[in-house]
């Protein structure tokens, strides 16, 4: 096969206005790792199972191993790196996984950040059922999915201006 | 896994799609929300020299109503069919089966279209519209035409849909108010193709079934209607007896493959299984008008 041509692809990515030119099969995860060096979302199995890649494009959340760099032309990309308030401190969410340990590893953790934050949008204060449903597109290996539910309760509670408390076991 | 190198093409009109298609011949495919489609390039399963992705075409994209049928797009996202208050109120079957494929990643990019257009047995929603009695709109470099879902797939990846042709929409008979619906699916673990998957839409009157349609998912190489099945139930009050004649008559035309999901033969049960699943609760809710 013949030489492809780039194209160009201009979008906004963390507020950022950014345009490349780009082979059109260079995936949106390859596009924002290695183009923009935003390397918060991560590569785990590549083959749209595990959401570590896992970013907000338009509102919606996406796994970014499965796009094309060229699909978000004209759009509006939010990575983990864009995720923390305009003054510096932590998004409730990242506040949530702090304190109830929604974390070991961090491998999935800016994916399943991403995923509350778009699930939180449209569901501002669901059910641990409804946390559960809305982040099954993303594997944890360590933590047993428990603090990250607690940690997106935190942060479902902080910012519906309540104080988390946690159920009884 | 990066797939193959492509040209990518993104067309503003069906015509100028159709065009694209023509030109490049067999070396071109439509491209949608890529969540079958990027899964199969970066394996090199696929590797199609240009692409022609839909998304620029914003007539694909809409949900109209058009009193006793309704028109989904091709690019509708399986979010947006989850989304629509139109099809909650009429056709909640598709809301249902929406939620329980892949995650909620794969809904934001999946489309309506893509799912039927694949022929990829695995899917949810050709047995779905199967059930519904849908047709599907399709424009080639000769203009468009209808296929019935029940007529559309041949086999696995092989389906009506000729080189050059895309999807425009997928016309949907609403069923009358109060019908009872239901698509049950049997699957290991979220974002896992079906096990076996059955649908089911139907009508009472009083307390004897007045129509029926029962369709199953990934248990042959193509989605299935039932037909026999379907007949069975009419007439009856749904009693035990007929659910299991039924989902006899349904597992009778099943012919799963053996694989990670289980022996052909577990297959075939769970086919039944689901069949009588779906039957008791959309007779359930038709008369509850749940
Ligand atoms: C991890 C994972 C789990 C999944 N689980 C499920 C599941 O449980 N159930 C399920 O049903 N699906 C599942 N899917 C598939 C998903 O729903 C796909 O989105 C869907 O099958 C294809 O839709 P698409 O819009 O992404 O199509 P694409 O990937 O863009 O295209 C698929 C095929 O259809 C053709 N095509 C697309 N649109 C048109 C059109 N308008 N006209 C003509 N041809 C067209 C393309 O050329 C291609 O051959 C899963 C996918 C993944 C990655
Ligand atoms: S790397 Fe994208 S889903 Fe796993
Ligand atoms: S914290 Fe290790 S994978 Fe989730």
């Amino acid at each position: 096969m013949s030489e492809i041509d780039t194209i160009p692809v201009s979008l906004t990515v963390n507020g950022r206005k950014v345009q490349r030119f780009v082979e059109p099969r260079t995936l949106l995860i390859h596009f924002l790792r290695e183009e923009l060096n935003l390397t918060g979302a991560h590569i785990g199995c590549e083959t749209s199972h595990c959401g570590a890649c896992t970013v907000e494009i338009d509102g919606a959340s996406v796994k970014s191993c499965t796009m094309f760099a060229v699909q978000a032309n004209g759009a509006s990309v939010t990575t983990v790196e864009g995720l923390a308030n305009a003054d510096g401190t932590l998004h409730a969410l990242q506040e949530g996984f702090r304190q109830m340990h929604g974390l070991q590893c961090g491998f999935c953790t800016p994916g399943m950040l991403m995923r509350a934050k778009v699930l939180l949008s449209e569901n501002p204060d669901p059910t641990e059922e409804e946390i559960r449903f809305g982040i099954a597109g993303n594997l944890c290996r360590c933590t047993g999915y428990q603090n990250i539910v607690k940690a997106i309760q935190y942060a479902a509670a902080k910012l519906n201006g309540r104080t988390y408390q946690e159920a009884a076991e | 896994m990066i797939p193959g190198p492509f040209v990518y093409h993104r067309p503003a009109s069906v015509g100028e799609a159709v065009g694209l298609l023509a030109a490049h011949g067999e070396d071109a495919r439509p491209f949608a929300g890529g969540h079958s489609l990027i899964p199969m390039m970066k394996l090199r399963m696929a590797a199609p020299s240009h692409l022609v992705d839909l998304a620029g075409i914003s007539d694909l994209a809409t949900i109209r109503d058009e009193g006793s049928t309704v028109v989904i797009g091709a690019t509708v996202t399986q979010a947006a069919l989850i989304r629509s208050d139109l099809l909650a109120a009429r056709l909640p079957i598709l809301r249902e089966t929406a939620l329980q494929i892949a995650d909620p990643q794969i809904r934001t990019k999946g489309t309506l279209g893509g799912n039927v257009a694949n022929g990829d047995p695995g899917n949810d929603m050709p047995a779905l519209m199967q059930c519904l009695g849908a047709t599907y709109v399709l424009a080639g470099p000769d203009g468009s035409r209808e296929v019935a879902a029940r007529d559309f797939y041949e086999a696995a990846y092989f389906t009506l849909l000729q080189p050059g042709e895309i999807l425009t929409a997928v016309r949907i008979p609403v069923p009358p108010a109060g019908h009872g619906y239901a698509y049950e699916k049997l699957k290991r673990k979220i974002g896992d193709y079906a096990t076996a998957a059955a649908a089911v839409v139907l009508t009472l009157d009083g307390s004897t079934v007045a129509s029926a349609a029962i369709a199953l998912t990934n248990v042959a190489s193509t989605p299935l209607f039932a037909e026999e099945a379907s007949r069975l139930v009419v007439g009856t009050s749904l009693d035990a007896a007929t659910v299991k004649a039924a989902a006899e008559a349904a597992k009778a035309i099943t012919d799963p493959a053996t694989d990670g999901r289980g022996t052909a033969e577990y297959r075939r049960e769970m086919a039944g299984v689901m069949v009588a699943r779906a039957l008791v609760k959309a007779a359930d809710r038709a008369r509850t008008g749940a």
